[in-house]
């Protein structure tokens, strides 16, 4: 009677990872997703940091799951190939009075299990990372941050997942969930589902989620965070992440490389009722211009390419929800998942895996396929293995977005493979076609023809990112 | 590896003016790398008329301007390669390029010229605030999407920015069944021809905002609305000014960007002013033997301006080619000073020397000046002193300068030009 073991609400990194991590047992589980594509909320608007882990609170589930996820994600990275580097992060102090604060850090980091941490002086902060403004006073380094990809990260856990036997959903949207005999059905735009376990990964919607079937509530506020990205030509003007130390002027922005070279400034934190409210604001895009200047001189902010904002799901007592909710056997939450959650999603994968493993008896599988190839960039093939690439697959000769240098070559691969791009958005995070600093103009009208072609869609049925974004509207004339 | 005399990066109208000049030249050995499936450029998606005027002295459309240098292109038997994309050029002058057939080669070129184009300003360049839906275009990829692929980007159109392409844009989408409601100017003049706003905008009864912008952008998924709001001297908005429009689509024209990546990646010496390459009276950069020309070295309003300024850098080419390295020798360069109201010049050096017999010496303004003359200073004296009734950032001035003037002047090292 029922339809799958386990239902994971939502195609976001906490959900992608937990569905990845119980693949690898005898298990029928789905993933749904309100979006047309995995990876569409608070996973692809972040700062893409791997963070150290002196952050969270001694003793936190927070603080456990990032110290753990940082150790885990250079080895996920190679089996599932995608981008990550440990490229070291700075907390700028830059009063000597501040100086218990950084202290402070240093401690936590200490105890959280935090390895390599010091506190470097003036010189050597300057020495290390030259564009730090003259006014610092000392950093604390960590050797063990880095930077990832979220889209890659998101998307290679979903694809292994899915090829390890995970079902995905897409465009379906949980309405309602009731308490059934041994389980839950759940009510959905397109149709019920009975399902013996539920893990709530819905980000921002997690305390919805939750309300439905457990007497304690929870509440998540969407935070809106605002960032500019800079173009590749800036992505060299610190080689580290940069963070402000909290302190009397508040918390600071940070500035820091992306793994694909550009450079992203931000972000601020400012809390909103809509949890769709990604809009960036004109008070936020100034601020945290004005912040990210402290810490970092001359950050050429001539040189943004765009700017967006990103939603984190902070839970009230700001430290992540995971296990059965109360009074509601089977339900797991994987809750509140903000800032670590990117760094902790593999840990979070393998403890939300645990717990319904251990609920629903299920055995691991001989045949997981624990490795997956993403998205193949040419230009990181030697010139002679990609002139064989381009001779038998002559569309990796064809270079579609100019910007970032993407060919044909890599869009069809995209498109065709497991839980394959079928939007303008879908192509852009799994490809970066779009993603330069021409933002589209020249490729997008290219990618569409492309898109329409290899999934027999029309060009006006080509959205940006699913559900009414359409491209185009009609025919020229067709109204008159 | 392959051998050119002159290789052309861009088969647009700068890239097609500059091989048939160079052809005609004396040069044979000639190849053009176009990065599309045909040559012509933008001005094959540009298919309203206006073209032509000052070359062909007649009205044509961009298809037609471009295919009236194809057809000489392809009597004088010119080599291209389409679908091609240079990926790096090198200071030795070693081009590396793909296409399909070809896979991934090289190519060691004499001489180079530079004819990239330009790309559009984006949103994101802007930093408008606000939601990021789908029916945000640059006005030149609405521009492709209805004129080579017959699609409908929206119904309920606003525009920001005026410079010529929107304004074309904002007549083609009303000609297409669309109702463009307002254009939008950050500047308190227009960025684009008067022409073109008479023609698109006037003819068709479509307000044009002076000092106003886009401060907010509504709408998930399809754009719902877009506010308005009026700036101030500084360009910042004027709170309680703000205005809503119900629209699908915004269309943005907010500058042009010539596209140096290819010209930064080997090494040429870039003027911040234009984002184009400094060059000298032969239109050649700081590397001997590189020329550029077209909107990859200043953008321009008028694609016959494009084309005779390629033709140069084409003769030019040639002439190096034939004369070969270290001909640059004698003579002194005089350097050419952009104040009070002159934005910049090309070229930015002159050497009387190494000049044709006369030189057209072009530049923008900063701002509107009514009344005003355009002067040349050689030194401290006025030679140039020219009177005009209007001068605007949308249009591109120019002054002529003869070799037999400077010639006159044995030890001048530099000219002024200025708005008076």
């Amino acid at each position: 009677m029922f339809d799958y073991d386990v239902m994971i609400i939502g195609g976001g990194v906490a959900g992608a990872a937990s569905a990845r991590e119980l693949s690898r047992y005898k298990v029928k589980a789905c993933v749904i997703e309100k979006e047309e594509d995995v990876c569409c909320g608070t996973s692809k608007a972040n700062s893409a940091i791997v963070h150290a882990g002196y952050d969270a609170a001694e003793g936190s589930l927070m603080a456990k799951l990032n110290v753990r996820g940082n150790q885990m994600m250079e080895e996920l990275s190679r089996e599932l190939d995608f981008p990550f580097k440990k490229n070291g992060s700075l907390v700028i102090c830059l009063h000597e009075e501040d100086m218990p604060s950084l202290q402070t850090l240093y401690d936590r980091g200490v105890v959280n299990g935090v390895k390599e941490l010091r506190i470097l002086n003036k010189e050597e902060v300057l020495e290390m990372e030259p564009n730090i403004s003259d006014n610092v006073y000392a950093a604390l380094y960590a050797p063990t941050a880095g930077i990832v990809c979220p889209f890659s990260l998101n998307i290679a856990l979903a694809e292994n997942a899915n090829v390890n036997g995970v079902e995905f959903k897409f465009d379906t949207e949980v309405e309602d969930i009731k308490r059934i005999d041994g389980g839950y059905k759940l009510m959905t735009n397109r149709g019920v589902y009975q399902t013996k376990c539920i893990v709530n990964a819905a980000g921002v919607y997690a305390d919805k989620i939750h309300n439905m079937v457990s007497e304690k509530r929870i509440h998540i506020t969407a935070r809106r965070g605002d960032y500019c990205l800079l173009d590749k030509s800036a992505g060299g003007h610190v080689s580290k992440t940069i963070f402000a130390l909290p302190g009397k002027y508040g918390k600071g922005v940070l500035v820091t490389p992306t793994i694909h070279g550009n450079l992203l400034v931000g972000p601020t934190a400012i809390d909103v009722e809509d949890k769709e409210g990604t809009n960036t604001t004109r008070e936020g895009l100034d601020l945290l211009i004005e912040k990210a200047g402290m810490n970092v001189r001359n950050l050429p902010m001539r040189q943004v390419i765009t700017s967006f904002s990103g939603l984190r799901a902070h839970e009230d007592d700001h430290e992540f929800i995971i296990g059965e909710a109360e009074g509601a056997e089977g339900f797991i939450d994987c809750a509140g998942i903000e800032s670590p959650g990117l760094t902790s999603c593999p840990a979070i994968g393998e403890m939300v895996a645990d717990i319904v493993s251990k609920k629903l008896g299920l055995q691991k599988k001989e045949d997981f396929i624990a490795t997956r190839k993403g998205v193949l960039d040419p230009s990181t093939l030697t010139k002679e293995a990609r002139a064989v690439l381009m001779k038998e697959k002559p569309a990796y000769g064809n270079i579609i977005c100019r910007c970032e240098m993407v060919t044909e070559g890599e869009i069809l691969d995209a498109i065709h493979r497991p839980l394959g791009a079928r939007s303008l958005d879908g192509v852009k995070r799994r490809t970066r076609a779009g993603m330069g600093r021409c933002q589209a103009g020249f490729c997008s009208p290219r990618t569409m023809e492309i898109l329409a072609r290899e999934c027999n869609m029309s060009m006006f049925d080509i959205t940006k990112s699913g559900g009414n974004s359409k491209i185009v509207v009609g025919t020229n004339k067709d109204t008159l | 590896m392959k051998q050119y005399d002159i290789v052309i990066i861009g088969g647009g109208p700068a890239g097609l003016a500059a091989a048939v000049s160079a052809k005609k030249n004396g040069v044979d050995s000639i190849l053009i790398l176009e990065r599309d499936k045909e040559l012509g450029g933008i001005l094959n998606q540009c298919i309203h008329n206006g073209f032509g005027l000052h070359t062909f002295k007649e009205e044509l459309t961009g298809p037609e301007y471009a295919g009236r240098f194809i057809d000489q292109a392809a009597k004088l038997d010119i080599e291209y390669k389409l679908n091609t994309m240079v990926m790096d050029i090198r200071a030795d002058k070693v081009l590396t390029a793909m296409n399909r057939e070809d896979g991934l080669f090289e190519i060691q070129a004499k001489a180079i010229i530079l004819a990239m184009g330009c790309r559009e300003r984006s949103r994101g360049a802007l930093n408008i605030p606000g939601y990021r839906p789908a029916g945000i275009f640059s006005a030149g990829t609405a521009q492709r999407l209805v004129n080579m692929e017959g699609c409908l980007p929206g119904r309920e159109v606003v525009i920001l920015g005026s410079g010529d392409i929107g304004l074309i844009m904002a007549r083609r989408m009303t000609f297409e069944g669309a109702k463009v409601k307002v254009v939008a100017e950050l500047m308190p003049y227009s960025g684009g021809l008067k022409r073109n706003i008479v023609q698109c905008l006037d003819d068709y009864g479509i307000p044009l905002k002076l000092s106003h912008t886009v401060v907010d952008i509504k709408g998930k998924e399809r754009l719902e609305g877009i506010t308005l709001a009026e700036v101030d001297s500084k360009g910042r908005p004027v709170p309680g000014t703000e205005e809503y429009y119900s629209c699908d689509t915004l269309l943005l024209s907010v500058g042009l960007i010539p596209e140096n990546e290819l010209s930064n990646g080997m090494g040429v010496e870039m003027n911040p002013v234009t984002s184009g390459p400094k060059v000298n009276e032969s239109l050649e950069t700081n590397i001997e033997g590189v020329f550029a020309c077209g909107n990859v070295l200043h953008v321009h309003d008028l694609v016959d301006f494009v084309s005779e300024e390629a033709a140069a850098a084409g003769k030019n080419a040639a002439v190096y080619v034939k004369t070969g390295v270290g001909k640059r020798s004698g003579g002194h360069d005089i350097v050419l000073k952009a104040v009070d109201g002159v934005r910049y010049t090309v070229p930015v050096t002159i050497n009387p020397e190494h000049m044709e017999d006369s030189i057209t010496v072009r530049f923008r303004v900063g701002n509107v000046y009514r009344d005003c003359y355009v002067s040349a200073y050689f030194g401290e004296e006025r030679v140039i002193h020219r009177k005009r009734q209007i001068v605007a950032p949308g249009e591109m001035e120019e002054i002529k300068l003869t070799k037999e003037q400077l010639m006159q002047y044995a030890d001048l090292q530099e000219i002024t030009v200025k708005i008076e």
